[in-house]
């Protein structure tokens, strides 16, 4: 049965990642994000489910367990925000590098160094174009509400599993605290060991008598067998980015204008679009949700279509380099953000629309 | 119907519980609501606001800069959010410790002096629901039995027994509030 319940973006990654029968959660407190740890602290799942749920000592020890939680086949996440992101990129290229599937969520605060704890959406590089060293992927998730927090923590672990490669949920001070409705599902049982044994012949689960030992390791040392790792790893990503791009259309259809936003940004392009219609602009939004893959060959299509298209996030111009390469300069493509904490107002938004596209 | 709120006073006013308790209501009635707080050094003393919209279609931005209402309760919050208000649109006020009232004229200003009545009361924790109260009787988006069982859902159950004072102190409010300048 569903329940309706209001809460706040990050009191909804905690529960769902309850309700999903997950097995471990390692995480340090860090604004705007401790809500998670203090929710799985307060519903104490070890009770109930049997889920870990550990402080651990820093970040960097957080993600360690997490690789080691990973390697055992087990359904394990971490969660920070943006300077403790950046301690585990180490931890995240060797789980990549190792193949093993791992949910991580960034509640995005404004940078660099340890910046402000205000929301921002700085990390986009970070978390798409690597952040940590190698040619590896993150697939990376941007919730834009209280209910796709809840919902991408289940999403996340299917496609790790799926790909055995990390996913990140990309969020923001924004969504973290803001209280909205939120369906939540009832409790799935955590996996057996029998049923982890049986479906992840990769897993190290123990003593299996005349079977090949199982070792975790992202090390290679003879050049010809790391090559073909790569290929492996880039034929994985391939395949991810033909099947797993999703995105969302608001008010394309007629629309001459596009606002290209995710997360937060947008929802206040959102309301932009309401202001900007009220004054005879048409105009529309295509949110990527998956930030990796992302959804080039759309924008490519709308590209043909429209007259211009502002990539509206809050930094300096990150998204908006994949949008220029999506739309192979068939558009006019500008960018338009604030940052340092500063959440753009939809008035700005709307502001900036009319004055670098429409008329620029 | 959309109604875009701004709560702000002091931390520690109950302006964070105040949202929160319209939100949780709205929901009981079926709206889509969204409570988005300022967090962070403003929270450690200082000012506190939550930006609170209740509607019956999806809400696009939690985030806002111009409000239809503005729940204001101290100097601070006047003189930064009194501006923010769309002309046309509503302020409640507590005259407690304000010196500078607002002068807008493009709007509709009311004062509820919730601080010396729930003095007078003895009822000081629930000063945040008589200024509520006041807001209610001009923009009554929720109803009374809505305004009870969001008051169930967000206390925990321990608080179960105060309920009844939380609606008799809406009621005072609805009965305190007075015109300050209207359009």
């Amino acid at each position: 049965m569903k329940e309706l319940r209001l809460m706040k973006g990050n009191e909804a990654i905690a529960e769902a990642a309850i309700r999903y029968g997950v097995d471990g959660y390692f995480g340090y407190p860090i604004t705007p994000q401790s809500e998670i740890l203090e929710h799985l602290m307060a519903e104490e799942p070890y009770k109930k489910t049997g889920m870990v749920v550990l402080q651990a000592e820093s970040e960097v020890a957080s993600i360690n367990m997490v690789y080691g939680g990973a390697a055992c086949g087990k359904r394990v996440m971490t969660t920070s925000s943006s300077p403790g992101i950046s301690l585990m990129q180490e931890g995240l290229s060797y789980i990549a590098g190792a193949e093993l599937p791992c949910l991580v969520v960034n509640v995005v605060r404004g940078g660099p160094g340890l910046g402000t704890i205000q929301p921002s959406q700085a990390d986009y590089f970070q978390t798409t174009k690597g952040g940590g060293h190698g040619d590896y992927r993150l697939i990376t998730l941007a919730p834009a509400s209280v209910q796709e927090m809840y919902d991408f923590v289940g999403l996340g672990f299917d496609l790790a599993f799926k790909y055995r490669n990390p996913a990140m949920i990309l969020s923001d001070g924004v969504i973290g605290q803001v209280m909205e409705k939120v369906q939540i599902e009832d409790y799935k049982p955590r996996w057996t060991d029998e049923y982890i044994k049986k479906s992840f012949p990769w897993a190290t689960t123990g003593k299996n008598p005349g079977k090949p030992h199982i070792i975790i390791t992202s090390l290679e040392l003879d050049s010809e067998k790391q090559e073909k790792v790569n290929i492996h790893l880039q034929k994985k990503y391939k395949e991810c980015q033909e099947k797993e791009v999703r995105y969302e259309m608001i008010h394309c259809d007629d629309a001459e204008y596009i606002f290209v936003a995710y997360g937060s940004s947008a929802r206040i392009c959102q309301k932009a679009i309401q202001l900007g219609r009220e004054k005879g602009i048409k105009v529309g939004l295509l949110r990527p949700i998956t930030l990796w893959p992302f959804p080039s060959k759309i924008l490519g299509e709308l590209a043909g279509k429209v007259k211009g298209m502002l990539s509206v996030e809050m930094s300096a111009g990150q998204m908006v380099e994949d949008v220029l390469l999506a739309t192979k300069h068939k558009v006019k493509v500008d960018h338009f953000g604030r940052f340092g904490g500063i959440i753009p107002t939809p008035q700005e938004v709307l502001h900036a629309l009319e004055t670098k596209i429409i008329g620029g | 119907m959309t109604e875009e709120i701004i709560i702000a006073g002091f931390g520690g006013q109950g302006v964070l519980s105040m949202g929160k308790i319209l939100a949780y209501s709205g929901m009981m009635q079926n709206k889509e609501v969204s409570w988005m707080p300022s967090y962070g050094p403003e929270m450690r003393g200082g000012t506190s606001n939550v930006t609170v919209i209740i509607s019956d279609e999806r809400i696009s931005s939690p985030v806002l800069s111009v409000f239809d209402t503005a729940i204001i309760l101290n100097q601070q919050s006047l003189d930064k959010f009194e501006k923010s208000v769309k002309p046309g649109g509503m302020l409640v006020y507590d005259p407690n410790g304000i010196s500078r009232h607002p002068e807008r004229k493009d709007i509709n200003i009311y004062q509820v002096a919730a601080t010396d009545k729930a003095g007078e009361l003895g009822i000081a924790r629930l000063f945040n629901m008589i200024v509520l109260g006041g807001f209610l009787k001009y923009k009554p988006i929720i109803q009374e039995e809505f305004m009870k069982k969001g008051l169930e859902k967000s206390l925990p159950e321990r608080h179960h027994k105060l309920i009844p004072d939380n609606l008799n102190a809406i009621k005072v409010g609805a009965e305190i509030i007075k015109e300050y300048h209207t359009i």
